[in-house]
């Protein structure tokens, strides 16, 4: 039997009709057509699929549309201004090459956006810290890491 | 790596969803944070015929320091109580552990309580509960028991709680004065589960020599393993403490099992060394309390 649920997902209020056993990764997927949410393990443990739930990072894989009916949900598609012009942790890891392949970037991308809007100026541990949740086959963490911190400068330059 | 299907539930009230649940009987789970119970489905080794859906319940999204302790309501997420000024200062070890708690985002979405009752023998949490002596609050229509940690942990990913009944609070008492906790723990990456973790408690006379000592240890056993080595850390001051003799008396109590990650032996050896710095660290913030 499905069930009728509202998101409001990067601002605009979606309806789907969805079976109590979807993931809000595949509902996003499937159900809402943005295919830019990741989806790489599906048991918690690579941070691919990571949204801002209500502006907190979660596991999308690991939470039920049915569950977060009402609330909001910012992907990586919802990072960038209207516009379309990125934000700065998006121009941080294109400039310090951030990424690679680029499967893992939707989840760093988000992981990353809350926590330097919680800690606009965090520490190396605390980056290591924030960002240890998420995996990347390709970069080898170091570049992930920079784009962190100069995405935190690029935020101070623009306040 | 999909869940299987299930009558799905959202009550909107604590009563609404035991009557739910009791309706339910052993098919019946309940999701809290889901971040144990939701890999467990997506790898198929669950399949509950009804899940209950606690989420809307947020009446039971409650953190309460009282004068015995605190008390962690159902949906209290691991990310509020480990940001909680007032329960780091109330009982600093329940922060301290909730930081080894898998990763930042793993702790938004997961429960204190969620995680008691999923009773994962390599859980800091379940830990944490035994070494103080807490306990969890179990509801039924009609009835609400406390059920202390030394009952409370069943076995291998088994609890007291009864099918039917919603866990509904997890209560962690204070610690006596002149006391001191630590959390010490091994893990092969920052955030997984540990090969090996010790929680420990030191008390102290006036004359601040060692009255009592426990620890509680993880990854050894199917369920927390709660070790009392006040006798072999004899009653001494802590500087002379006989701590080796101590972590020999915990290694003995554990019954660890080999895996892909680490050998039985490994896994000792880990807890009587972390064992050591546990109480140690424990007797040190003891001394300055």
């Amino acid at each position: 039997m499905n069930i009728a649920i509202t998101l409001t997902v990067n601002g605009v209020v979606r309806q789907a009709e969805v079976p109590g056993r979807r993931l809000l990764s595949d509902c996003l997927r499937h159900d809402l057509g943005l295919t830019g949410t990741h989806v790489g393990c599906e048991h918690g443990v690579c941070g691919c699929c990571t949204v801002l739930l209500d502006g907190e990072p979660v596991r999308s894989c690991l939470t039920f549309a049915v569950t977060v009916d009402g609330h909001d949900i910012t992907t990586v598609e919802g990072l960038a201004a209207p516009g379309g012009a990125m934000s700065p942790v998006q121009r941080a890891f294109a400039e310090c090459h951030g990424l690679q392949c680029g499967f893992c970037t939707p989840g760093f991308l988000c992981t990353v956006t809350a926590l330097l809007r919680d800690n606009p100026a965090p520490s190396e541990e605390e980056v290591l810290e924030g960002i240890s949740g998420n995996l990347c086959r390709c970069t080898g963490y170091q570049n992930i890491v920079k784009s962190v911190h100069r995405a935190a400068e690029i935020m101070a330059e623009e306040s | 790596m999909k869940p299987p299907p299930f009558d799905y539930h959202a009550p909107r009230s604590v009563g609404e969803a035991l009557e739910t649940l009791a309706g339910a009987g052993e098919h019946g789970k309940v999701l809290a944070g889901g971040q144990s119970l939701i890999p467990m489905l997506n790898m198929r080794l669950a399949a509950p015929g009804h899940l209950v859906d606690i989420n809307r319940l947020t009446e039971l999204d409650t953190l309460d320091v009282e004068p015995g302790g605190v008390r962690v309501g159902a949906l209290a997420r691991h990310a509020r109580v480990e940001r909680s000024e007032e329960v780091a200062a109330a009982q600093p070890l329940l922060c301290q552990a909730l930081r080894l708690v898998a990763h930042p985002v793993i702790r938004n979405r997961g429960t204190v309580v969620g995680s008691l009752v999923h009773a994962d023998p390599a859980a800091e949490l379940p830990a944490v509960l035994a070494l103080l002596g807490g306990s969890v609050r179990l509801a039924r229509p009609g009835a609400v028991r406390d059920v202390p940690a030394a009952g409370f942990f069943t076995g291998l990913l088994e609890s007291a709680a009864e099918p039917g009944e919603l866990a509904v609070s997890a209560f962690f008492p204070l610690l006596p004065p002149r006391s001191g906790t630590a959390f010490r723990e091994v893990a092969r990456r920052h955030g997984d589960y540990a090969l090996a973790g010790v929680a420990a408690l030191v008390g102290l006379d006036d004359d601040l020599r060692i009255t009592a000592a426990r620890v509680a240890c993880v990854s050894v056993g199917p369920a927390p393993v709660l070790v009392d080595v006040t006798e072999a850390c004899g009653h001494r001051p802590p500087a002379s403490a006989d701590w080796a003799s101590a972590a020999r008396a915990v290694q003995e109590r554990t019954a660890p099992e080999a895996d892909i990650h680490a050998t039985a032996d490994y896994r000792r050896h880990l807890t009587g060394v972390l064992a050591q710095q546990a109480l140690r660290d424990a007797a040190r913030e003891a001394l300055d309390a």
